[in-house]
């Protein structure tokens, strides 16, 4: 395996609140290669958009400080960057895709001046004439029709997808060696879905940036992601290719969000849901963080005491589970249960946003 | 816009609405070219958008008019005003307002025109008015711009001074000023009076800034490597400008009424330059008989920071993107 680009080790980062001190990253740890695509999946205060947001130091201080861990980028500890240093790494080293493309752009300005000003401000030597034949190219290869017309409009002008493809645009200008993607399709309308993941996808292979992708759409997942990190609860409960976590996964969470998946093209007996609630970040349950809601646990002591190390099982793989033996017996009970040959069954999961025709929205 | 709905209607030969106007490509297939082809029709720049909302409030237009007629009359007072403001003609003193010999105003005791006077006084009051706008929106803005970006102490720090500046009582300020520098200086007036005047807008600025810090376009803007300057004077000011604007005009009609009350007082502007308060003070002794001394300069001032209230008002109304045209 290549030398890592990016390697986040041991991440903790808490917020203060008037009820205590929440560990909304818990000693989280995973490392993103040249132009692979690490998915990041887990659910809703999982911990997986703070842990990227500390990469950049964007988490609000107070109330929010990065208490332990490295950020490493090819060596260099992001998190002992001075604040010149670290707008240098920002926008040019490392960028950001944002989740709601209506609001990351800012309305008053045009989004071939705020494009323009995102090349310009790490390229101090480029002139506006320079900056704006860049601009345009860039907005061309994302997919904007009429780019040079475009060039000159705001925001508003833009529909959803075309927002989010100029966003694209504003991360790939400097030529990242880092492209995180918090959630990019999430706001979009499920047919613009495919074709930003197809703009993406195009922008990571012509800057061959290492990407993280974060979602919560396992869809997504299937269709970009080499490897995937499974977050709960602030800690990665499992880690793998992305074969691995659709085919074979190595913990009972991975496997409760793959059979609650609803499924292309196959008869299924009924759904099966993660019972409970996710767990309230005040007040984690003890040991491992997932038990009250496992279907293996079955109340056993050490689920509830002890808490699970991720532990390497093969090249790449990892799994915070205590009994992850066991796994294989829990996929053949749910399949069993739901008529789902969860082994089989990649490309199931792997497809509801399709592939439609290169079509824009309006 | 999706392909579905066109189709039929160009089968029928009805060109879908967008097409209308421009004559562009009946057969435009699919979005790649529709938004090229709306783009002519329908774009408007948020300039255009503020221009339309803002032409079709009438009372701001009219006063908008009659401020700018006011402004060109009073900075071109030498050229336009029949008489000096302090030349002198016993024979036509205490004239009411008449044509005749274009006393639109009358004369006062020593027969000085008074629509000469009311214009150079508009003159004065323009200037310090203006010199306290652009100097308290300065140091409003800023202030409330560096409080609220950076919120901890720092924006205790000016809150407090600001609610300090509040509480001063502002007419003994200038009192002691005008004892101390010697009065009369419509500069130093102005200059005292920006001091004064900030704070609103210092709050205001503030708010916004407030709530724009934690807006996405602004996380983006910092995630792309801007420095904080330029985020706030870039990005998050000219999302501003509507609450500054509109709070100008507010500044500038208070500070118009501060100066003539202060002129009044005879702790403003001095005579014999005339200012508003200058002139009503003056005409204060007579007003029984001479009730035009009063009545005309006061008329002025209500005029004009009436209208830019107007203004204001129109202002407002056209910047606030919230608010639906009627």
């Amino acid at each position: 395996m290549t030398e890592a680009l990016l390697s986040i080790r041991g991440l903790v980062t808490e917020f203060s609140t008037p009820d205590g001190v929440v560990h909304a990253v818990d000693g989280v740890s995973y490392d993103v290669h040249p132009g692979e695509t690490v998915g990041v999946v887990g659910e809703s205060g999982s911990g997986k958009s703070v842990t990227v947001m500390s990469i950049l130091r964007l988490i609000p201080q107070p109330p929010g400080r990065i208490a332990e861990g490295e950020i490493l980028l090819e060596g260099r500890n992001l998190l002992e960057l001075d604040d010149a240093e670290l707008r240098r790494v920002r926008g040019r080293e490392i960028a950001m895709i944002f989740q709601d493309p209506m609001t990351s752009m800012n309305p008053v300005l045009t989004v071939g001046s705020q494009l323009a000003e995102a090349i310009q401000t790490h390229d101090k030597q480029v002139s506006d004439a320079e900056a704006r034949r860049r601009v345009v190219e860039l907005l061309e290869l994302v997919g904007v029709p009429n780019a040079a017309a475009r060039f000159g409009q705001y925001p508003h002008e833009y529909s959803g997808g075309m927002r989010q493809r100029a966003m694209i645009a504003m991360a790939i200008a400097n030529r990242p060696k880092i492209l995180i993607a918090d959630e990019p399709t999430t706001a979009l309308d499920v047919t613009i879905q495919a074709q930003v993941l197809q703009v993406l996808k195009t922008a990571q292979e012509e800057t061959a940036a290492g990407t993280i992708l974060i979602t919560h759409d396992l869809g997504v997942i299937a269709e970009m992601a080499d490897r995937v990190v499974v977050m709960y609860g602030g800690k990665v409960v499992e880690t793998g290719t992305v074969d691995d976590i659709f085919h074979n996964p190595s913990h009972p969470y991975t496997l409760g969000l793959l059979s609650s998946l609803p499924r292309a093209g196959q008869q299924m007996e009924r759904l099966e849901p993660i019972p409970g609630q996710p767990p309230s970040l005040i007040n984690l349950p003890g040991g491992c963080s997932f038990h009250p809601r496992c279907r293996m646990s079955q109340g056993r002591a050490r689920c509830r005491t002890e808490v699970p190390e991720l532990v390497q099982l093969a090249d790449g793989r990892a799994s915070a589970c205590h009994f992850h033996e066991e796994l294989p017996e829990e996929i053949a009970r749910i399949s069993a249960a739901t008529g789902v040959d969860i082994e089989q069954d990649r490309h199931g999961a792997g497809e509801p946003v399709a592939q439609r025709d290169e079509r824009e929205d309006d | 816009m999706t392909e579905r709905p066109v189709t039929p209607r160009h089968e029928h030969g009805i060109p879908a609405p967008q097409d209308q106007p421009s004559g562009a490509p009946q057969l435009s297939d699919g979005a790649d070219e529709l938004p090229s082809n709306i783009v002519e029709v329908e774009a408007r720049s948020q300039w255009q958008l503020f221009r339309r909302k803002f032409f079709r409030h009438k009372l701001a237009m009219g006063s908008l008019v009659f401020l700018i007629l006011i402004v060109i009359a009073a900075f071109n007072a030498e050229r336009i005003a029949p008489y000096s403001y302090d030349e002198i003609d016993v024979l036509r003193a205490n004239t009411p307002p008449t044509f005749q010999g274009l006393h639109f105003f009358g004369t006062d005791q020593l027969g000085r025109d008074y629509f000469s006077r009311v214009l150079f006084g508009t003159r004065t009051s323009l200037r310090v008015a203006g010199l306290v706008a652009v100097v308290s929106t300065f140091i409003g803005t800023v202030t409330g711009a560096i409080a609220g970006y950076y919120r901890g102490w720092i924006d205790s720090v000016l809150m407090r001074i600001t609610d300090l500046v509040i509480i001063i009582p502002a007419l003994a300020i200038l009192l002691v000023a005008a004892s101390f520098f010697g009065q009369g200086d419509p500069l130093r007036i102005a200059i005292i009076l920006a001091l004064l005047l900030w704070t609103s807008l210092a709050r205001i600025v503030r708010g916004v800034f407030l709530s724009l810090r934690e807006k996405e376009f602004v996380q983006a803007a910092r995630a792309s490597g801007a420095s904080d300057l330029r985020i706030m004077f870039r990005h998050m000011l000219p999302n501003t400008i509507g609450p500054i604007v509109v709070n100008m005009t507010l500044v500038l009609a208070a500070a118009i009424i501060i100066e003539a009350t202060l002129s009044f007082l005879g702790i403003g502007v001095n005579p014999p330059t005339p200012a508003l308060g200058v002139l009503i003070n003056d005409g204060r002794s007579s007003m029984q008989t001479l009730w035009w001394l009063t009545i005309m300069p006061g008329l002025a001032l209500v005029a004009i920071a009436l209208s830019i209230n107007f203004v204001g008002d129109g202002l407002r109304d056209a910047l606030d993107p919230t608010q639906q045209e009627s």
